[in-house]
């Protein structure tokens, strides 16, 4: 009798340490970055879109965070809002609705940038991203992916992205590129080297919001 | 091809490598034929005395396991038969105790009516007409020669008086019937009742002969069953077969309203227990805990079932004594009303978080809110609760279908399980049988390969036989 009551004991611990070991493993981590620079401020309406699809696909227990990509972006002052969604669906749907709000107040005021960091705030994001421990990490950066540092910013060293996915989504078009579309085509191979070579687990463009915005995260 | 090269001796000469390479085979073959046969023999030996061995014993294992099956279920059959004719009997003994005791005041009561109706009945006898005995007034009046008008005068007083007294009879006589059909419509309250008493007990004797019938089909089967015949072990087993069948619908049906009332509860479980924890890789703890709360109404409803003694599937709580068994009983009634409550709530729950989830879902999007549909819109949320509060009672009754499942599984699979193992036997006979068969045909096979070795030896050995034949005749011819 104590001989199974022991293995019976022994059953349910391994159930119990394995639930909870495994219930950050499930969880999404998002991490939004928006570009303010120049002319780019002016598509925030549907940077908001986005966060707004993100919010409503997000479950319980994920985390997500939007930052704005400014002259130096390597900071937390520069992430708008952050929030790691209760496990409880109805407060998870309050802290929505918060969020929701920081992002539309944000999104009145929004400024442009002289400069673009956007390997900044792609360290930014690792950094976050790890800290949460979700199983899955997304970074999506919302720019045309036209960096452009001021002078003192020093970025071109290797950075760590491991385990992490990036999503460039909305890389319009800038004037150069409509003249010669290599220099487009040959910025985003650059950008994709970049973060393959930082470890990052995929990389993946999104620029038909309308259709495939289902792209954006992974589906467990 | 170089593998197929390396088997060539002469690679450039591909016909002369492989006619080479034929006779050296068909060589080889030739010299171990001996051994080759035997080698055949023996294995085709060995899977036929294998194969005889183990359906030999799949056969034994069959009958002992259709004998066991057979007195499991003759006793399952035996012991459930008891059951019945104790229920059967106790019912004849409620009847007996109920209704016949009341016969002696019954019996009474119908005594008095019947004498009440002997008494009217003597009352309302006929009163005889008084008898004529002007009749020999009047023939001596009649016989007087003389007198004049004397025997007129008397013939027609006593005329007069006939008529008065006539007149006076009738009135008597049909006052006297007057009173009579009284007496009869009073009497008629009593023959109805004794009409009543009388159906009364009748329609009692008639319940009391269905009951002996049943008891009397109870104890034929039981007869059957004690006496172990196949007719009636064929029955029970048809029997295990139709209850398996009809068991498993209802459990079926039954599965169908536990995953309704899954779904009515895995979503607000999510708010007691964190959506975001997982089990396994795709296993809630949210939709397990649906499922445990699930499984807990399905046991209480099976210990309520069991403490009322519908079911029989612990023969402890069956066993326990009458306090014990109702504490037990009360106890899963009040746990099983619990957790309707909490599905009730849980449900309530669900509601409203699917109604907040669509409104921020219409906030994200912004969209308007839809017009509002006041009472319509209740509607889904008083029949979730209503349905989380109805699921569990109604689980409770898997109890009964699970039962006879459970009694009847056990005989289906032992008749699969005999029917299996003999068609298992068969099969490894017949191998045996191809097998002893086959032997030979590997023999001839093998010699086709060999065939040009063999007419070799045949010519030499019919050489060797003809030369001491040949030199032998011809010693005797010259002799």
């Amino acid at each position: 009798m104590k001989r199974y009551l022991s293995v019976l004991i022994l059953l349910l611990s391994v159930l119990f340490v394995s639930a909870c070991g495994d219930s950050r493993i499930h969880s999404q981590g998002v991490y939004m970055l928006v570009d303010t620079s120049g002319t780019y401020a002016q598509e925030m309406n549907k940077a908001a879109k986005i966060i707004n699809y993100l919010l409503a696909t997000l479950n319980p227990g994920d985390s997500l965070a939007v930052a704005k990509v400014e002259t130096r972006s390597f900071t937390e002052k520069d992430i708008i809002a952050k929030v790691t969604f209760d496990k409880r669906p109805s407060q998870a749907t309050q802290q929505k609705r918060a969020f929701k709000s920081k992002i539309e107040a944000f999104a009145k005021e929004v400024k442009g940038s002289a400069y673009t960091d956007i390997t900044g705030g792609l360290i930014q994001g690792a950094e976050y991203l790890n800290e949460t421990k979700a199983g899955n990490k997304t970074i999506v950066i919302f720019s045309d992916m036209q960096e452009e540092l001021d002078k003192g910013a020093v970025r071109d060293f290797p950075i760590k992205l491991d385990g992490i996915r990036i999503v460039a989504l909305n890389v319009t078009k800038l004037h150069t590129d409509n003249a010669d579309p290599r220099i487009y085509l040959d910025r985003l191979a650059r950008w994709e080297g970049k973060v393959r070579k930082a470890g990052a687990t995929d990389w993946e463009m999104v620029n038909d919001l309308e259709n495939n915005m289902e792209s954006i995260l992974k589906t467990r | 091809m170089s593998d197929l090269n390396s088997w060539l001796f002469w690679p450039d000469r591909v016909a002369l490598s492989v006619l080479a390479l034929a006779i050296i085979v068909i060589l080889f073959l030739y010299a171990a034929r001996d051994p080759m046969h035997g080698v055949i023999h023996s294995v085709c030996n060995l899977v036929t005395q294998s194969t005889r061995f183990i359906s030999r014993w799949l056969f034994l294992s069959a009958d002992n396991l259709r004998t066991r099956n057979q007195s499991v279920l003759l006793a399952h059959s035996q012991e459930s038969s008891t059951t019945m004719i104790d229920r059967e009997f106790e019912r004849v003994t409620n009847i007996i105790r109920k209704d016949m005791q009341e016969f002696p005041a019954l019996q009474r009561k119908l005594m008095e009516e019947v004498t009440r109706i002997e008494d009217d009945y003597r009352k309302c006898g006929e009163v005889p007409a008084p008898p004529p005995e002007w009749v020999s007034a009047l023939e001596s009046v009649s016989k007087i020669k003389s007198g004049g008008d004397i025997p007129r005068k008397l013939l027609e007083d006593i005329n007069k008086s006939m008529h008065k007294i006539h007149d006076k009879t009738v009135a008597e006589f049909r006052r006297s019937y007057e009173e009579r059909h009284k007496i009869l419509k009073g009497a008629q309250p009593s023959w109805r009742s004794v009409e009543k008493l009388i159906g009364e007990m009748d329609k009692k004797m008639v319940n009391l002969n269905a009951n002996a019938k049943q008891i009397d089909g109870h104890m034929a089967k039981f007869e059957g069953i004690r006496a172990k015949d196949s007719k009636t072990e064929h029955a029970l087993t048809t029997s295990a077969f139709v209850q398996l069948a009809i068991s498993a619908l209802v459990m079926m049906i039954a599965l169908g309203g536990a995953f309704i009332n899954y779904k009515l509860i895995a979503l607000p479980m999510s708010e007691m227990v964190g959506a975001s924890d997982y089990i396994t890789d795709n296993l809630k703890t949210s939709d397990v805990a649906a499922l445990v709360i699930i499984l807990m109404e399905a046991s209480m409803g099976l210990f309520l079932l069991e403490s009322l003694r519908i079911t029989q599937l612990f023969p402890k709580i069956a066993s326990m004594d009458d306090r014990m068994r109702r504490r037990l009983m009360l106890a899963s009634l009040i746990f099983l009303i619990i957790l309707a409550a909490i599905e009730s709530s849980l449900a309530l729950m669900r509601d409203i978080l699917i109604s907040d989830k669509a409104s921020l879902m219409r906030d994200l999007a912004s969209a308007a809110p839809p017009a509002s549909d006041g009472m319509i819109a209740n509607i889904p949320m008083a029949g979730q609760m209503i349905m989380g509060f109805v699921l569990p009672f109604a689980l409770a009754f898997v109890a009964i279908p699970l039962e006879s499942v459970v009694h009847s599984l056990r005989t289906v699979i032992g008749v699969l399980l005999v029917q299996s193992m003999r068609g298992l036997g068969f099969a490894l006979r017949f191998v045996g049988v191809v097998f002893r068969r086959i032997a030979k045909v590997l023999e001839l096979t093998y010699d086709i390969l060999i065939v040009i070795p063999l007419m070799i030896e045949r010519w030499v050995v019919k050489m060797r036989n003809n030369v001491p034949v040949e030199g032998h005749t011809r010693q005797g011819i010259a002799s």
